[in-house]
């Protein structure tokens, strides 16, 4: 596939899973905090075209699950009551893209619940927690992207340009954070916090840290391509011509990176939201009951919820595609940068 | 290992032991050894046993040490008790005292004086003899100030250690400062230990440093129906049958059956799960089983039983800080503690949360609401009469409302809690990170008030550092912790509601009662520690029951099942709600011989 089509395809796709994230108010059933304290640990329901007697139903339908009698966590689906799904519900409020109040759902199923994906220990609906989650995951890690390049930027650029003793300084400085034990870091940093942070200052927090800590790697790279680039013919000339240290920056220098800032981009987010992932598994990251990626996959801890509810691993797979998307976008990224290959 | 901490902090808690009636437990002496001492075995009911065979079972960290001395964890506690025996035993299954090295005893009328009758012809596990001496001997060690035994405390009533004197080579006297008619209650687990292996080392000064893991099984002896064999660090303690034991069966043989007894350490309560699941272990439950594990082992049932031996003594509860911290507390904590001192408040708290909820999720069922700290595994005690209100979210507003609490419109929509100065009522909870029942219960109740339209957070701190919080910085909004009483009577919990006692977590280190209903506590538990009947100390014990439903500094919320488990071959397998839940009877356990004891 020629890398020009392979890119807006890559982007096609992650765009689109991005909508859907961006909008989970509105494509999840439900308030991802709700707890349904009647339907801990129920299983996936499958929706169905298909009735038993083979007819084909447009809207489609599922069975309610029940209770066993005396047992927590057992139920049997009634299939003499199929409920048919509705679609554009009014339901809980939420805020879409954290700014419109609305009420309005893709789908919902009126009073009987409808777990597409199961629910969890507290009933909560598995479904609409990974889209939430994923909006927490997702943005930490785009932001904290954006943060460690913008960091690695500045201070690659800044040491390859001036050279000397503060290039040496600046690398020291980027080895001495490639070398840190930053999850020791964080736990640290953690102790040393007020006991009750708000979601919103724990989710800050990541993506500083996150984003403070990764800068030195795209630092170095930059500073490579920057020295490089500010030996070419032309940079010279242009200095021979009078030309100032930021407009040679700015005009002639930086553009050189961006091929690799871009690239980087497209390695880093799936790594940063890995991280995030990897924080809020340890319980470091957003607190309960605000759901992200990490959050969810942390009651895998438990071996009970290992071996008994499958579908807690669900959350996992979401993230599968993001990070292929991301890699195959960071490979097509390069390949246009390098131009065809012979 | 929160719990296995708090039992531990239980055990250094002063108990005194009241007077009720004196059992006069049957007991049949007989003569089976054939020697020529007559020796007076203590025989058991029961199912008669196959001797042979070893049981293996999973410990969750490694006994720190065999010196019962010294031994303040769970796990040395738990080895410990199958190597030594006291003088008069708690029977787990009846809750009752019965009689062991002592095989009876009187008590004199002014309750001041016991005298203990020793069994004759007894043994140590190495072959040497037990008499008074023995006895006088292992109380000097306890009461000594310089050995720093934790079961000293437990020996002194009425402000004065016991006294011991030995009135002939099986006869032993025990004086009390005060009457405290069944103080029998007290000789529990406290070990009558050879002196003519201990008594250099305690010359020497040496004690702590004697029957250490390292130590040669030649070395320790005891009266307890195992010995140990062999220990290797990090993978398994091993005892053998302790050939002098002086209990036997129906038919006269020699307990215990079991030929070697093997405890394997494992990481985690998951690792003890698996093993047990692998058929490397042969029983589950000396530590808790969480309820989620119960059912998973329950549903693949390949030769294994699991058994729910009912309510337990553990209670868990929510409480606020309501420590008297003067200038020290922070502008936001003091603010916050004018609510939490707020009885209403409290009330309306409790009224709001679902219990019922809590029952369900967090033990799948296998658990019982509470509304005080008797649980109904300890029915003896219970108070019947205290109230269980319905939960009621109305009811809840009323009292807020009375109280002066308001509500506003929040951003979301939400009604929000506000106070009289308007304020809205925000607080976090601390909850212990690597207990995930209590974590799921904080979870369960932040999601209750949220619908009083309080904002609560959840905070998981790793153990140590939410006891540091609790006890010592005091720098906390609301914390949901659990204790397990040792036993089932009063004074196993008297440093929690004692204004003075060290786990008196809502409000530590008083020097006089801050409120008038604490003193009142104080004063009864006073009453209740004098009082000789069972009668009376009921009476008196019922009304701490009411006053502390009537204040709520704990606000309680569930009580956990005692969930264990077993191979179907282990025979005599008869859980018991105190602990050890499943080896209190390890002398009478057997192995069957059936297909599924054959190894896999």
């Amino acid at each position: 596939m020629p890398s020009g089509r392979k890119l807006i395809l890559c982007l096609a796709i992650l765009g689109g899973l991005h909508f859907v994230i961006a909008g989970a108010g509105f494509f999840s059933p439900y308030d991802p905090t709700a707890q349904n304290r009647d339907w801990p640990y129920a299983p996936p329901m499958r929706l169905h075209w298909f009735d038993a007697a083979g007819h084909f139903h447009l809207r489609p339908f599922f069975y309610p699950l029940q209770l066993q009698e005396g047992a927590f966590n057992e139920y049997r689906q009634d299939t003499t009551h199929p409920v048919a799904l509705s679609f554009f519900v009014t339901g809980a409020r939420y805020r879409l893209l954290g700014i419109f109040p609305l009420r309005v759902h893709l789908f919902g199923a009126g009073d009987t619940p409808i777990f597409l994906l199961g629910s969890d220990s507290y009933g909560r609906d598995l479904f609409s927690r990974m889209l939430f989650g994923g909006q927490i995951s997702l943005l930490a890690g785009l932001l904290a992207t954006g943060l460690a390049l913008s960091f690695g930027l500045l201070i690659g650029s800044l040491a390859a340009y001036l050279g000397g003793w503060r290039d040496e300084t600046l690398m020291r400085l980027a080895e001495l954070f490639l070398a840190l034990p930053w999850l020791y870091l964080l736990f640290a940093i953690r102790a040393f916090l007020p006991l009750a942070v708000s979601p919103l200052q724990a989710f800050l927090l990541i993506v500083i840290l996150i984003g403070t800590v990764g800068w030195a790697r795209p630092a170095r790279l930059i500073r490579s391509v920057v020295l490089s680039s500010k030996e070419r013919d032309y940079v010279r000339a242009a200095r021979g011509f009078g030309a100032s240290g930021s407009y040679l920056l700015r005009r002639h220098i930086l553009p050189e990176t961006w091929s690799v800032v871009l690239t980087q981009a497209a390695i880093l987010v799936p790594q940063y939201v890995l991280a995030e992932v990897t924080l809020s598994f340890l319980g470091l990251g957003v607190p309960e009951p605000v759901p992200s990626w990490g959050n969810l996959l942390s009651s895998l801890q438990q071996y009970s919820v290992l071996t008994s509810y499958w579908w807690m691993y669900l959350p996992s797979l979401a993230m599968v595609p993001f990070f292929v998307g991301y890699l195959v976008l960071a490979s097509a990224l390069q390949e246009r940068a390098q131009g065809p290959k012979i | 290992m929160g719990l296995a901490f708090l039992s531990a902090l239980f055990l250094l808690a002063i108990c005194l032991c009241d007077g009720s009636s004196i059992s006069q437990a049957k007991q049949s002496a007989s003569d089976i050894s054939g020697t020529s001492t007559k020796e007076e075995l203590f025989t058991l009911p029961g199912e008669v046993g196959r001797p042979g065979g070893r049981l293996v079972v999973a410990l969750r960290a490694e006994p720190k040490t065999l010196n019962p001395l010294i031994a303040g964890d769970a796990p040395s506690r738990q080895v410990i008790g199958l190597m030594q025996s006291d003088l008069i035993h708690i029977n787990r299954a009846t809750q009752l005292t019965e009689p062991a090295i002592a095989k009876s005893w009187t008590v004199s009328k002014d309750g001041l004086e016991y005298v203990l009758k020793l069994r004759q012809g007894l043994r140590f596990s190495d072959g040497q003899p037990v008499d008074a001496d023995d006895v006088l001997f292992s109380f000097q060690l306890y009461l000594d100030e310089n050995v720093h035994a934790p079961q000293r405390d437990l020996l002194i009533v009425g402000g004065k250690p016991i006294t011991v004197r030995k009135l002939d080579s099986h006869t032993i006297a025990f004086g009390l400062a005060k009457p405290y008619g069944a103080a029998e209650r007290l000789f529990d687990g406290l070990a009558v230990l050879p002196k003519h292996l201990l008594e250099d080392p305690y010359k020497q000064g040496k004690l702590d440093q004697s029957w250490t893991l390292a130590s040669a099984g030649s070395q320790i002896a005891g009266l307890g129906p195992f010995r140990l064999k062999e220990y290797v660090a990090g993978q398994r303690l091993v005892l053998e049958r302790n050939p002098y034991y002086w209990k036997a069966d129906g038919k006269g043989t020699r307990l215990p059956y079991l030929n070697e007894l093997v405890f394997l350490f494992v990481p985690n309560a998951d690792a003890e799960v698996i093993r047990f699941q692998s058929g490397e272990t042969d029983v589950i439950g000396i530590s808790k089983v969480g309820a989620d594990n119960f059912s998973a082992l329950a549903r693949q049932p390949r030769g294994i039983t699991m058994t729910d031996a009912g309510p337990g003594l553990e209670y868990n509860f929510l409480f606020f800080n309501l420590n008297e911290l003067g200038g020290k507390a922070s502008p936001d904590l003091a603010r916050k503690q004018k609510w939490f001192k707020d009885v209403s408040f409290r009330r309306a708290v409790s009224l709001a949360v679902d219990r019922a909820a809590i029952v369900r999720l967090v033990y799948q069922g296998r658990g019982t609401p509470i509304w005080g700290p008797v649980t109904p595994g300890n029915h003896r005690w219970l108070n019947e009469a205290l109230p269980h209100p319905p939960r009621s979210l109305d009811g809840a507003r009323d009292l807020l409302r009375s109280s002066g609490f308001d509500w506003k419109k929040g951003q979301d929509g939400d009604p929000l809690l506000v106070d009289s100065s308007g304020a809205p009522v925000e607080f976090s909870i601390v909850v212990s990170s690597s207990n995930a029942e209590r974590t799921k219960m904080a979870a369960l109740i932040q999601d209750d008030l949220k619908q009083l339209g309080m904002r609560v957070q959840v905070v998981p701190l790793e153990f140590r550092s939410l006891l540091d919080r609790v006890t010592q910085s005091k720098e906390y909004d609301a914390c949901v912790l659990g204790l397990v009483s040792f036993d089932a009577d009063p004074n196993s919990d008297i440093n929690v509601w004692l204004s003075s006692g060290s786990s008196h977590f809502w409000n530590l280190g008083q020097a006089k009662p801050s409120t008038p209903w604490e003193a009142e506590i104080d004063q009864l538990m006073e009453l209740q520690l004098d009082s000789r009947t069972f009668d009376q100390r009921k009476h008196l014990y019922d009304r701490i029951q009411v006053i502390i439903n009537d204040n709520q500094p704990f606000i309680f919320l569930a009580s956990p099942d005692i969930l264990t488990g077993a191979k179907n071959a282990v025979g005599n397998f008869h859980p018991a709600v105190l602990e050890p839940y499943v080896l209190w009877n390890a002398e009478q356990l057997f192995l069957r011989n059936t297909s599924e004891s054959t190894p896999r």
